[in-house]
């Protein structure tokens, strides 16, 4: 790990203010799961550190007039463990759980989950951000794909690592963003980008801005779900996911989001598949029907082609499981 | 001549009961110190700088900016201008500094030029591997062209197990002072008392110069045997740096890479048979890879050695992969997966039921071990309710889980190895045993403690077992479940004598002969009367002054019945599949494994556990992942490199197969057979659920699909 000053402001203002206005300057920690597996490794090597955990602006979990606010720091545990959420989310609550190890959600931050980089093992071995060669060669499409994309976009072919993606941008969350010129907000799909360059990176963010919330709207009537395939149940990333979330008219479905994670770059929204269930009573059938209809467009690696069939079956499930849900 | 022979089943007070591992709140409490854990006084750490290529050659090397950091104390050049790199991570240089991290910043400064060669890292497709296949030659019984002529049913089919590695916890690695002529050595190992001389030999210094301690190893799975390269360094380093304590133990991704691999193994397979299932015929072509060594054949077919009629050719492949090493049970899982495999294919042609094909096909064993496998077969059926649970493969009902049962099977030797023992008996009745023998955790030091407690008629917590030492009696490393057998006969002897010498000092005061005289509950009393007695301490104060202390050896060549070799093993998996996304759940797992006396069923219950979770993570989720065009191992991690954790291994039911017939034979190694069956009794379960085989474990919902896909076209 290379040496860097460490720094642990008092406000967020400060934390700000110690941020570089390029990447590679400083780096924010929060609970440092992702971030200090990249120092060891030298893949991050950040001048600066900036502590976030200790900015009382981050921490919480309050229920706002319009529904929820989850402060940046919150820990993985606490979403799991917390009454508001479990009452009305359980989609968020599934995507936590399935990060699996207490460890790891003791230390853990929503706001680190989202922003945390990818797992492509060619990025982790110091190939950047799209695992390119050193003659510029996309190593993941001519060499081990098993965990990637099913739907890359340009040259990224690894997927959003984030859990909490899927669900949130499912209930329509938003994210406020702090920087220097003051703060904005942004809906949670906007957050995610695809990288066009090799030191590109996953979200957003300019390197001076900390997400400092994210703001979840009720999901009173809403039935909401995540199904995730994983092929162990100890710790493990997922093979594929689906978060759902459906506005109900009785026993007809009057709106659905359908977001699917861990297949693309980003979290991918199925709007084919929503479609499809507008005005119709969800059934087995049609969920399963959706699910076919969710992996339209995919263009599977080499090695990844099962990765469509796990995507229909998440789909799938997740709409039965939301239809047991509270809604 | 003093009786060392095991005491009869029935008066047995020590041997035989389930204790508690001795040393097991100290490990769970992490009081237990690993040389892992060590933090010398003035202690400097070591890095390694590693190829980062397959394959190349170093054209030059300047350690001159590492040399200049502030904190570096040493550097050291293992591969200079001119060396052939064979693997990513093959040791280049060795740097030492007064912090890790120190360390490994310098080893970043040294700057290498690298002349890239090709490289081969992929092994399972042959057609691919150009001219790093060494065919081993071709090997012909009886007469295969007209047992496969004459078969009845012909079965065939294609098999793959990958390179698996070890996975110690612990990583390898080591402190090392060397100050003036003094070495001291506290290593991670399996081989306490030959450890210190082979670092001794690859320093060119007397043996006797080394000294080598260790309490405690976080796995070593026949990975830990030499002083290695890196161990060699660290003492030359710290001898560099002024005889400062040096530590260095492997990152992950090192350890992944190069401190060893269970070699691959690939193979296609044809069995000629009768219809009632009786194999007649065999032929196989396998490959496999090992690293540069390439991969010898498996022990195929296995178990059922007098299969008659095989033709069998093999090919080793060289890839430029970190080398093989002995892995528990070397080659036997593998050749287990390729024979059970094949047989359960041919009973699933034949539409008939697997526990009578193996039954049949017992006549094929070494007669020795014939009556333990049908016996196992019974028990196991029995343990998995397999009657109530088989079906005909594929036909597992409606609904997209589908359940299936599997068998698996194993033999290993196990005979006690070379090892020598000194129990001491002090005056104030305190008794210590000391070997230079190792626990790996398989709680060797109980079951030391348990044969001498026996022995001296006295309570287990009387008794201290001190190991880890190579200044106790030479012991032979453990490996190849030599260590149980070793260490119990040499403790046995050890403290016959001892108390024989006892008896001597003891008789007098009976007004017996030595001979008439017995150890029982803390006594020393006259046999057939037991009135006439001394408690343990009152006998022990005649020893005056004088401690005894006797030694005791276990002879490999003549093991006085003690121990002996030679078991079996079946196993049976039951599984649920979810045929949707591929995903294997395991039920259940049954292990009926012989293995002796057993000195304390619960720690062997445990070796039998602990081997079917490795099964399960070799079944289901563990494989080195080699990327063709960079030549990394893609996985050098406890991420995508899967193991299993306890929500994934379902329930495990062990049989040790205690009977008079089976203790009667001696204690004999237990801690690799039990891995050998479990892998093919799971790819079977699996092949019997989906109604298909998957050619390649690990079993993962990819290949699970793409099998079922194929079935489907
Ligand atoms: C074996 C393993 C399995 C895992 N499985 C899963 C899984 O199934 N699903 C899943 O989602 N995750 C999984 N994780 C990843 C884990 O969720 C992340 O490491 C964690 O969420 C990161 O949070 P953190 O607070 O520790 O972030 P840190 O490590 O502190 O930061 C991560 C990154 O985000 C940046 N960052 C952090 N907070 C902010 C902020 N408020 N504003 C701007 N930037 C910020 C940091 O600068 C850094 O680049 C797994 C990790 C491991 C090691």
């Amino acid at each position: 790990m290379q040496a860097f000053e460490y720094a642990n402001p008092a406000t967020l203002q400060e934390a700000v203010a110690m941020l570089g206005s390029s990447w590679g300057e400083a780096d924010i920690l929060a609970g440092g799961t992702d971030l200090i597996s990249l120092m060891k490794d030298y893949i991050h090597t950040p001048k600066r550190v900036v502590n976030i955990k200790g900015l009382k602006e981050l921490q919480g979990i309050t229920k706002t007039a319009t529904g929820l606010r989850i402060g940046a720091v919150v820990t993985f545990d606490e979403v799991a463990e917390s009454p508001l959420i479990r009452s009305e989310y359980p989609s968020i609550v599934q995507a936590v759980l399935g990060v699996a190890s207490p460890q790891i959600r003791n230390m853990g931050t929503v706001g680190g989950d989202l922003c945390q980089r990818n797992r492509c093992w060619y990025f982790r071995q110091g190939f950047g951000t799209l695992g390119k060669d050193k003659d510029g060669t996309s190593l993941p499409p001519i060499g081990e794909n098993r965990y990637h994309a099913i739907f890359p976009k340009g040259d990224a072919y690894f997927v959003s690592a984030s859990s909490l993606g899927p669900p949130l941008i499912a209930l329509g969350a938003k994210v406020k963003i702090a920087g220097p010129s003051g703060s904005r907000e942004i809906p949670v799909e906007e957050l995610f980008v695809v990288p066009t360059s090799n030191k590109g990176r996953e979200v957003s963010l300019a390197p001076n801005e900390i997400l400092t919330e994210i703001l979840i709207p009720s999901a009173r009537g809403v039935r909401n779900a995540t199904y995730e395939v994983r092929h162990k149940q100890a710790l493990d990333w997922p093979l594929a996911t689906a978060s759902v979330a459906l506005r109900m008219k009785g026993s007809t479905v009057a709106s659905a989001k359908i977001v699917l994670g861990h297949v693309g770059p980003t979290p991918v929204i199925a709007t084919e598949a929503e479609a499809l269930l507008a005005g119709k009573a969800l059934t087995p059938d049609l969920a399963a029907e959706a699910g076919k209809v969710a992996v339209n467009g995919a263009k599977p690696l080499s090695g990844n082609e099962y990765k469509v069939q796990l995507t229909r079956v998440a789909v799938k499930r997740a709409l039965m499981e939301a239809m047991k849900a509270r809604a | 001549m003093p009786n060392y022979s095991w005491p009869p089943m029935e008066s047995r007070k020590q041997i035989g009961k389930r204790y508690r591992r001795v040393d097991g709140i100290e490990k769970a409490t992490g009081r237990a110190k690993y040389n892992s854990d060590l933090n010398k006084p003035g202690m400097l750490f070591a890095a390694m700088l590693t190829s980062p290529y397959a394959h190349a050659k170093v054209r030059s090397i300047d350690t001159s900016q590492a040399e200049k950091m502030p904190g570096v104390t040493a550097v050291r050049v293992v591969a200079p201008a001119g060396t052939e790199l064979q693997w990513v991570s093959q040791e280049i240089a060795f740097v030492s500094a007064t912090s890790e991290e120190v360390a490994r910043d310098a080893v970043r400064a040294i700057k290498v030029d690298y002349e890239v060669l090709p490289h081969v890292v992929r092994e399972e497709d042959l057609s691919k591997v150009a001219d790093r296949a060494k065919p081993a030659g071709e090997q012909v019984t009886g007469d295969p062209d007209k047992a496969f002529r004459e078969a009845e049913v012909i079965s065939e089919g294609m098999y793959g197990i990958p390179v698996l590695t070890h996975c110690c916890l612990e990583p390898h690695g080591q402190v090392v002072e060397w100050k003036g002529d003094q070495i001291n050595y506290w290593p991670s190992t399996q081989n306490v008392t030959n450890i210190g001389p082979d670092l001794a030999k690859n320093l060119g210094v007397p043996a006797t110069q080394v000294k080598v301690h260790m309490d405690h190893i976080g796995g070593g799975f026949g990975s830990k045997f030499p002083a290695d390269r890196w161990g060699v360094e660290c003492a030359n380093l710290s001898k560099a740096s002024g005889g400062r304590p040096v530590k260095l133990f492997l990152d992950r991704a090192t350890e992944l890479n190069i401190a060893g691999n269970r070699p691959s193994a690939f193979a296609k397979i044809r069995l000629a048979a009768k219809k009632d299932g009786t194999i007649i015929g065999w032929e196989s072509s396998s490959w496999a890879t090992g690293g540069m060594s390439g991969g010898g054949m498996p022990p195929i077919p296995y178990v059922f050695v007098n299969i008659p009629n095989r033709r069998m050719n093999h090919t080793a492949v060289m890839t430029n992969c970190g080398p093989l090493r002995a892995w528990r049970a070397p080659n036997h899982p593998q050749a287990s997966f390729l024979t059970c495999s094949a047989i359960e294919d041919l009973a699933a042609k034949l539409g008939l039921d697997p526990m009578e094909v193996f039954a049949k096909n017992m006549q094929w064993v070494a007669e020795a071990r014939r009556d333990s496998y049908l016996a196992q077969l019974k028990k196991a059926a029995e343990m998995s309710e397999w009657s109530k649970r088989w079906h005909r493969r594929g036909d597992s009902g409606p609904g997209p889980i589908k359940r299936g049962m599997g068998i698996g099977i194993c033999t290993w030797g196990g005979l006690g190895h070379a090892s020598n023992c000194r129990v001491t008996i002090h005056p104030d009745g305190s008794v210590i045993v000391e070997l230079g023998s190792q626990d790996l955790g398989t709680g060797t030091r109980t079951v030391i403690a348990q044969v001498v407690a026996e022995t001296l008629g006295l309570p287990l917590e009387s008794i201290k077992v001190n190991l880890g030492d190579n200044s106790y009696p030479p012991s032979n490393p453990s490996g190849g479940s030599t260590t149980v057998g070793g260490v119990s006969s040499s403790s046995r002897i050890a403290a016959v004598n001892a108390l024989e010498k006892l008896f001597e000092k003891v008789a007098p005061a009976l007004g017996a002969q030595p001979d008439q005289l017995e150890a029982v509950d803390g006594k020393i009393q006259v046999k057939g009367n037991p009135s006439k007695n001394l408690l343990w301490g009152a006998a022990c104060k005649k020893l005056g002054v004088q401690s005894i202390s006797e030694m005791g050896t276990n002879d490999p060549r003549n093991p006085r019945g003690l121990n002996t070799q030679g078991v079996a093993g079946i196993q049976v998996a039951d599984v649920s599949v979810d045929t949707e996304t591929g995903v294997v759940t395991m039920n259940r797992m049954v292990a009926v494994q012989d293995c002796g006396l057993v000195i304390n069923p619960r720690l062997a219950e445990s070796q039998v556990y602990g081997a079917c979770i490795m099964s399960i993570c070799g079944a289901l989720m563990e494989e080195r992942i080699m990327d063709a065009k960079t030549g990394r191992v893609l996985n050098p991690d406890m991420e995508f490199y899967k193991l299993a954790g306890i929500g994934d291994i379902g329930e495990i039911l062990v049989d040790l197969h205690i009977t008079p017939e089976n203790d009667k034979r001696g204690v004999i190694g237990l801690g690799e057979p039990p891995t050998v069956g479990g892998i093919a009794a799971i790819a079977n379960a699996v092949a019997n659920a989906i109604g298909v085989r998957v050619p390649t474990v690990p079993l993962t919902p990819n290949r699970v699909l793409a099998a079922l896909q194929e079935r489907r076209a």
